[in-house]
């Protein structure tokens, strides 16, 4: 992995900032993600690490800076927009409609169409049933609306939605939040798997440990500006913690 | 029973709103015979009346439907209706026929065109305030209730316009605005094939995805219900004979003779029930097969989730304010035609009257939850209730009672249905 650093990151944010009501909610923020890799966001609640990747998610728009995919300057306004880049996120709040059945959710604003332009129900519950016997095989809740599933079962339609599309880009926001032990190390098994076939992903998570295992590179935003990025094997985790209370970089960092 | 219901994935809330409809019109119709002399309610004549008075709210409701799922509510629809009926008129009776003539041909197609089009704009400028202005849909359309009726008057200065184009008034039903025994017929045996293609389409495109089917003997049963109910209602439309003097008028106009016994001519469905069903079946569509419909539900479950997932939620806000408003001007020709001229009260309390039938209905002020065929029951429900009254002798004060209460409760049983199933 440490050789690639001479190829073009995948997606560069460059000094970004965002402000809400005088607030620097993300203040002059720079980050690389390369393919293959998983970038780590750890900070405080309020430090600015879901706003900033909802920039990139296209949910917001920036005040100030630049986005570049591949190397290339790219215009992302809308979550359409980052879809086109082929960024996936998964929202903390999962993003479901819990009126509506895991194929419904699943296909949102990319519903599968007949001939005639009418949605394919049919074609999309059979879609669905393929991934999620992939993802986790027991779920069996197709019809039913996603607020009758449990956490870890409206966690899978979350994540099944990002990974079903073909994401490059993988925005994970506290995946495993609201998992148990056993559907944690599923989502694990997923991010190394996702990591082999060369997606690049942003995963924000407040377990600094999991972070460490689960991550090539960690960031640390306070208040929101980064206080540093380091690479998993050059850093404790007293390391990370003390930059996430104190926002000091560790002295012994190259 | 349990797996009854479990195979034939019949929607058991829908059961129970057939199942207090026909209370309804039973109890009516017993009280009737007890206290008043007669049971007029289970009749071919009052059944007929009731469909065609029933078809101007349910057409409506439709539209409250999505308002609402979508966690907005339109109370503008009445006065909405009223002003379109308002420009329908003046231009069917005071504009078009200087230009081409009274009674021309074209003349109802423009006046009828002209009310949907002035309706969708009127709901458009509306869910563009709702969407772009922040302004809550209560507020706005609370606004346009006082706005439109009070435009409805200035245009006409108060006056009734009246009669309004031959062609037009049909739209409105009566003895010539039905479409006839054979005619009755021919949309029986098309719906009779609609179910039987919808139950064989059905199999074969689970076939294909490999989903279980449902038993033979549940879609049969289905099929069966189904037909039976279409053919039923075609029974039941051409058992009601034209009136005798209008018979006599028509046989006159057309030189027949009429034998001894009396000639029996059959209404047949009424015009503006088939434009109710219409509209259904459209909006039925629209909203279980489209990318607009899913798009509603969404918004309706979690708007934020919608805004994710890519959707214009704000644009489609705007298109389902606007679809109200053309289903509200749609209305407007049912009513003034019905009526035969347009008056600046019509519609009064319609929108009432809308937003209870959905309600009834099952759509959830919550948002997310509501069905087409749900609204148009509950406008069933409404109008029988009214009409019920009125047939058994309760006067207005009366009425509005009833049917108040009647709506409470409907939501508080719809309630603990909801809380029993979860």
């Amino acid at each position: 992995m440490t050789t690639q650093r001479t190829d073009t990151p995948l997606v560069q944010l460059k000094d970004i900032s965002i402000s809400f009501g005088g607030i620097r909610a993300v203040d002059h923020v720079s980050l690389d993600l390369y393919p293959g890799e998983v970038v780590g966001l750890l900070g405080h609640n309020g430090a600015g690490k879901s706003t900033l990747i909802k920039i990139l998610a296209g949910a917001y728009q920036k005040d100030g800076g630049e986005i570049l995919i591949n190397g290339e300057h790219a215009e992302i306004n809308s979550p359409r927009d980052a879809r086109d880049f082929n960024i996936e996120t998964i929202y903390q709040t999962l993003a479901l409609a819990d009126n509506l059945d895991a194929a419904s959710n699943l296909f949102l604003g990319r519903e599968l169409v007949t001939g005639l332009g009418f949605v394919d129900d049919a074609k999309m519950e059979n879609e669905t049933a393929k991934i999620m016997a992939r993802l986790n095989p027991n779920f069996k809740k197709l019809k039913e609306p996603v607020s009758a599933l449990s956490g870890g079962q409206r966690q899978s339609v979350a994540i099944a939605r990002a990974v079903y599309f073909n994401a490059k880009i993988l925005i994970m926001d506290e995946p495993t939040a609201a998992l148990g032990v056993h559907e944690t190390q599923m989502v694990a098994e997923l991010i190394q798997e996702l990591k082999k076939q060369g997606l690049g992903i942003f995963l924000i998570s407040h377990d600094t440990r999991e972070m460490l295992e689960l991550c090539d590179r960690v960031s640390v935003m306070k208040n929101g500006k980064l206080i540093g990025t380091e690479r998993v094997e050059d850093v404790t985790e007293d390391d990370i913690l003390s930059m996430i209370i104190m926002g000091k970089k560790p002295d012994k960092a190259a | 029973m349990a797996r009854f219901f479990r195979e034939t994935e019949l929607d058991t809330r829908l059961l129970g709103m057939l199942g207090a409809l026909a209370l309804i019109w039973i109890g009516f119709h017993f009280y009737g015979q007890m206290f008043r002399g007669g049971g007029f309610f289970l009749t071919p004549r009052n059944l007929w009346n009731l469909s065609v008075q029933t078809a101007s709210i349910g057409i409506m409701a439709t539209g409250m439907v999505l308002v609402i799922i979508t966690r907005h509510i339109d109370l503008s629809v009445g006065s909405v209706l009223g002003f379109c009926a308002i420009i329908m008129g003046v231009v069917q009776v005071n504009v078009l026929p200087q230009y081409l003539g009274l009674g021309h041909p074209v003349i109802w197609i423009i006046a009828v065109l002209v009310g949907i089009v002035c309706g969708t704009f009127i709901g458009a400028f509306h869910g563009a305030l709702i969407a772009y202005g922040k302004i809550p849909a209560f507020i706005v359309t609370l606004g346009g209730l006082l706005v439109w009726r009070g435009a409805a008057f200035l245009v006409a200065r108060g006056e009734t316009i009246s009669p309004v184009d031959p062609t037009f008034a049909l739209l409105g039903g009566g003895p010539y605005g039905a479409i006839g025994s054979t005619g009755s017929w021919i949309v029986g045996l098309l719906g009779c094939a609609a179910v039987l293609g919808l139950v064989v389409l059905g199999r074969r495109k689970r076939r294909i995805f490999h989903i279980t089917q449902r038993p033979v003997w549940a879609e049969s049963f289905i099929a069966v219900v189904g037909c039976g109910a279409v053919i039923g209602a075609v029974m039941l439309v051409n058992a009601y004979p034209w009136p005798r003097g209008i018979v006599r008028r028509y046989a006159a106009a057309n030189e027949i003779e009429i034998p001894a016994e009396g000639l029996f001519i059959s209404h047949g469905f009424a015009i503006p029930v088939l434009i109710l069903v219409a509209v259904a079946i459209f909006m039925t569509i629209l909203m279980s097969r489209s990318r607009f419909g899913r798009y509603v539900y969404a918004i309706g479950g979690n708007p934020e989730a919608a805004e994710l997932a890519g959707i214009n939620t704000r644009w489609m806000t705007v298109k389902i304010f606007a679809l109200m408003g053309a289903l509200a001007g749609l209305s407007a020709v049912v009513a003034s035609a019905r009526l035969g001229s347009a008056t600046n009260a019509l519609g009064t309390l319609d929108e009432l009257y809308v937003i209870a039938a959905a309600v009834i209905g099952g759509t959830s002020l919550a948002g997310g939850v509501g069905t087409i065929y749900g609204a148009i029951l509950g406008a069933l429900v409404m109008q029988s209730l009214q009409t019920g009254m009125v047939l058994i002798g309760f006067d207005a004060a009366m009425q509005q009672i009833v049917v108040g209460s009647v709506l409470v409760l409907a939501v508080y049983l719809d309630i603990l249905y909801r809380r029993k199933s979860k």
